[in-house]
């Protein structure tokens, strides 16, 4: 047993962590957060200039196929730096998708531009209100053109192709959701950007008119791919939400550290010094539950339904906590638009419902570990 | 990143299972798998006597406290092998709980301080369950603050005079040896009066009295010292520095209290995978979901952070204070889980007799033995403030009497 990153992915991490200190600072998120763009651009090439983008795709399809640990890896120091680009709408939903889904000609088409950065890209699942559901898709797919609205869908506006979950069918069966490639460059499909908790993540409108579509993957596979695609990104999303919590927690042990308040620094406190352990506990269980979800993901093992959700549960509960007891212990000015703890804060809470909200994971868990008892 | 068995690994596994099932004490195996937290007892058999013979039995062939060096009556394990060990050995390890403080605490600290004549004495008998020891530290004023006990220790000739009370010294009424923490210099601040010993509970002057607790049991004691002598080759490290040698043992019990504190989880799970509410199957109510789904990711965060120690430790690095981190949080969430299982019963939660309650009443013994783990081996404040200091490296708390002779420090909260 070996329960931990290898020294090559821990190098790895060292490195991406670097260069996200570097090229993308607060200062740079501000730039998206006040909507002087819609994304780092800068940002986004120079990750696809390390081979970021690419990491777990494989090299047949320009990538670098080094794999879903060396991912995750990623993921957490994306999470750390809250960069401001379409990592996770691009990387863990869309290439996913197409990796697992994808004809030869599918893959060899899209995979080579994410990995260059060139093409950015997401899935359209929500029809407003609501968790993942068959029932829940209206959206008609008829003779390879779609017709309907998805909302919310992330990084929407910015995207050049989506993977698009629509109703072939009529009765809110699993059998009736298929999944089609959208691109959204060729025209039938109107984007509206939408106010968000966290706009540095776009959130998007998208009303599809006679959209030109193709499957992905089988007529009436879509819910079975959909799934998987959602454990999978579940797990990635997961260590970008644990890189979230260990600087919230970073930046509130500094801040009690530095803080003076009736002659002590404030981390002197026991009540502070109590939160931040609390904050540590949950940073750390999040971190052990991802882990678990990594090696599951990495090895496709039959228990990644299980590990995901846990890692799902677990990472968005404490990032919702270390986020929002970082802001606690600044006090005052953690409550400026000045103090970078919002962004975190914010961030938390839009990660924890861009897969499906916390209760529909809880409900996923017990379903999964109640099918293994069973079995 | 694998969770796979190496060869090696692989061979000790199937070693150990074969020899488990060849010796284990079958007939028990049943009520221990059913025992849980506050509910570890044998219908028809005295538990300490099953125990001892368990013990016995594995330390004859070879598998009894396998981390520690052979010539001390262990096998020379790496920390993965005993985690193998642990994970055949299954529900009969709960037998293993009256040995938790000799073997996590008292065999610990003797190895480090005791000389080699002494180890290769005591030890043996301690790994094999013939000698039980026990931890006398806590006293009615040290508790979280060990450092304030006031058991006196004072040399005459080549031995030590002992007086004065321990108080919540968990086994004392079946244990044949003690380590002692008493006080020898009280004129100094308290941390640098201490002195460490090990004992004979048998000694003249040892009185032990049963206390009986809060869940109705009685598994700790007070123990009194009148005159009690020790001789000063029993002193482990030197005169006025057993502070440090406490927290050897100190540390040694969070790892061993850490790994081991249950959650209840599986049990909770068990329990509403069978249980039906008035509008069906508990495990289909969308609010008992969300708790368990809550319980769950504790509990499977824990294991995992374990696992991650172990693996750190299979590489060398040493055992540091995150794993705190165990018993704060299976502590809380024990009594959380106790809790919410009766909730689950409505009215007759309140019962608790075996015939009466449901599942044998076993969330109702862990409701009423629930409170002791959450003090027991450091209070959850002390915990988090060992997490914020230690591990985060916030500053100390305000000592008041760091520097302040022992015997100046007032001894009443109110005047
Ligand atoms: C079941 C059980 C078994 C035990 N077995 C043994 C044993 O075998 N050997 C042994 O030596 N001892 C044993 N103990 C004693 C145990 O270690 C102490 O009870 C424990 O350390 C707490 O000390 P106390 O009881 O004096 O509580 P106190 O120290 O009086 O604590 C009272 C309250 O004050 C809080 N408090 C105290 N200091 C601080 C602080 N600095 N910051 C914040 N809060 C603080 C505590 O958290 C607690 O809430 C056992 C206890 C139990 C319950």
């Amino acid at each position: 047993m070996n329960f931990d990153f290898s020294d090559e992915q821990k190098q790895m991490r060292d490195e991406a962590r670097k260069f996200l200190a570097e090229k993308c600072p607060p200062k740079a998120v501000r730039e998206v957060l006040d909507g002087k763009a819609p994304y780092d651009k800068a940002l986004w090439r120079g990750l696809a200039e390390m081979g970021f983008l690419g990491v777990a795709i494989p090299e047949e399809f320009g990538g670098a196929g080094a794999g879903h640990l060396e991912l995750c890896v990623i993921a957490e120091e994306m999470g750390r730096a809250n960069a401001p680009v379409p990592f996770s709408s691009t990387v863990y939903l869309a290439a996913e998708a197409l990796l697992l889904a994808g004809s030869d000609a599918q893959k060899q088409k899209w995979l080579p531009k994410i990995a260059s950065g060139e093409a950015i890209g997401t899935l359209a699942l929500f029809e407003g209100k609501g968790n993942p559901s068959p029932k829940a898709i209206r959206l008609q797919a008829t003779g390879g053109t779609l017709n309907g609205v998805k909302k919310p869908v992330p990084d929407g506006a910015i995207a050049d192709f989506a993977v698009v979950a629509a109703c072939t069918g009529s009765t809110g069966r699993d059998s009736d959701i298929s999944l089609f490639l959208v691109d959204l460059k060729a025209g039938g499909v109107e984007a509206k950007s939408l106010t968000n908790v966290d706009p540095t993540r776009g959130q998007a409108e998208l009303t599809f008119k006679n959209a030109r579509a193709e499957p992905l993957g089988a007529a009436g596979d879509g819910w079975s791919i959909l799934t998987q695609v959602l454990d999978r990104a579940a797990v990635l999303l997961a260590f970008e939400q644990v890189g979230g919590s260990d600087r919230a927690l970073e930046m509130g042990r500094d801040y009690a550290l530095d803080r003076i308040a009736f002659g002590r620094p404030i981390g002197s406190f026991q009540a502070v010094k109590h939160i931040l352990a609390d904050m540590y506990v949950s940073a750390t269980l999040a971190r052990s539950n991802c882990y678990y979800g990594a090696w599951a993901l990495s090895t496709n093992a039959s228990e990644l339904p299980e590990a995901a959700a846990a890692a799902r549960i677990s990472a968005t509960q404490a990032f919702q906590h270390c986020s929002k007891n970082n802001i606690q212990v600044h006090g005052g000015m953690g409550f400026t638009w000045e103090f970078d703890c919002h962004m975190y804060y914010r961030r938390a809470n839009a990660s924890a419902l861009t897969l499906g909200s916390l209760s529909y994971w809880e409900d996923q868990l017990i379903d999964r570990m109640r099918k293994k008892n069973a079995a | 990143m694998n969770f796979d068995d190496t060869p090696q690994e692989a061979a000790f596994r199937a070693e150990a299972k074969a020899w488990i099932s060849a010796n284990a004490p079958k007939q028990y195996e049943e009520e221990l798998r059913k025992s849980s937290l506050g509910r570890t007892v044998l219908k028809d058999a005295n538990i300490l006597e099953v125990a001892k013979a368990w013990q016995k039995k594995k330390a004859d062939a070879g598998w009894a406290c396998l981390h520690w060096p052979k010539e001390y009556g262990g096998r020379g394990s790496s920390p993965i092998e005993r985690v193998i060990w642990q994970q055949e050995e299954g529900p009969f390890g709960k037998l293993s709980g009256m040995f938790i403080i000799g073997h996590g605490m008292c065999g610990p600290t003797m190895m480090a301080f005791a000389g080699e004549e002494q180890k290769r004495k005591y030890l043996p008998p301690l790994a094999s369950g013939e000698k039980v020891w026990c931890q006398l530290f806590s006293e009615p004023a040290g508790g979280s603050d060990v450092a304030g006990l006031r058991t006196r220790a004072e040399k005459k000739g080549d031995d030590w005079i002992i007086n004065g009370q321990k108080i919540w010294t968990s086994g004392a009424h079946y244990s044949d040896y003690g380590i002692l923490l008493t006080r020898t210099d009280p004129t100094v601040p308290k941390h640098k009066g201490l002195t460490m010993f090990f004992l004979d509970m048998k000694s003249p002057g040892v009185e032990v009295r049963p206390i009986k607790q809060a869940s109705g049991q009685s598994d700790f004691n007070e123990v009194y010292f009148t005159d009690v002598k020790i001789p000063d080759s029993q002193r482990l490290g030197a005169v006025n520095d057993g502070w440090n040698v406490s927290l050897t043992t100190l540390m040694n019990e969070r790892m061993s209290i850490g790994a081991g504190v249950s959650t209840g989880f599986p049990e909770l799970f068990d329990f509403c995978n069978s249980l039906m509410l008035e509008d069906g199957p508990a495990i289909e109510d969308r609010s008992v979901r969300s708790r368990l789904a809550n319980y769950a990711v504790k509990a499977s965060g824990l294991r995992y952070t374990s696992m991650r120690a172990i693996s750190a430790l299979s590489k060398g690095e040493r055992p540091g204070p995150e794993n705190s981190i165990g018993k704060l949080v299976a502590g809380s969430m024990v009594q959380e889980v106790a809790m919410y299982a009766l909730d689950l019963q409505g009215a007759a939660g309140v019962l608790s007799g075996p015939e009466d309650a449901e599942v044998a009443g076993k969330f109702q013994a862990m409701l009423l033995r629930a409170p002791g783990t959450r003090v027991e081996g450091g209070t959850d404040e002390i915990m988090r403030n060992i997490i914020a200091e230690r591990v985060l490296g916030l500053p100390g708390d305000i000592r008041v009497d760091k520097d302040v002779p022992f015997n100046k420090i007032p001894t009443k909260g109110r005047a």
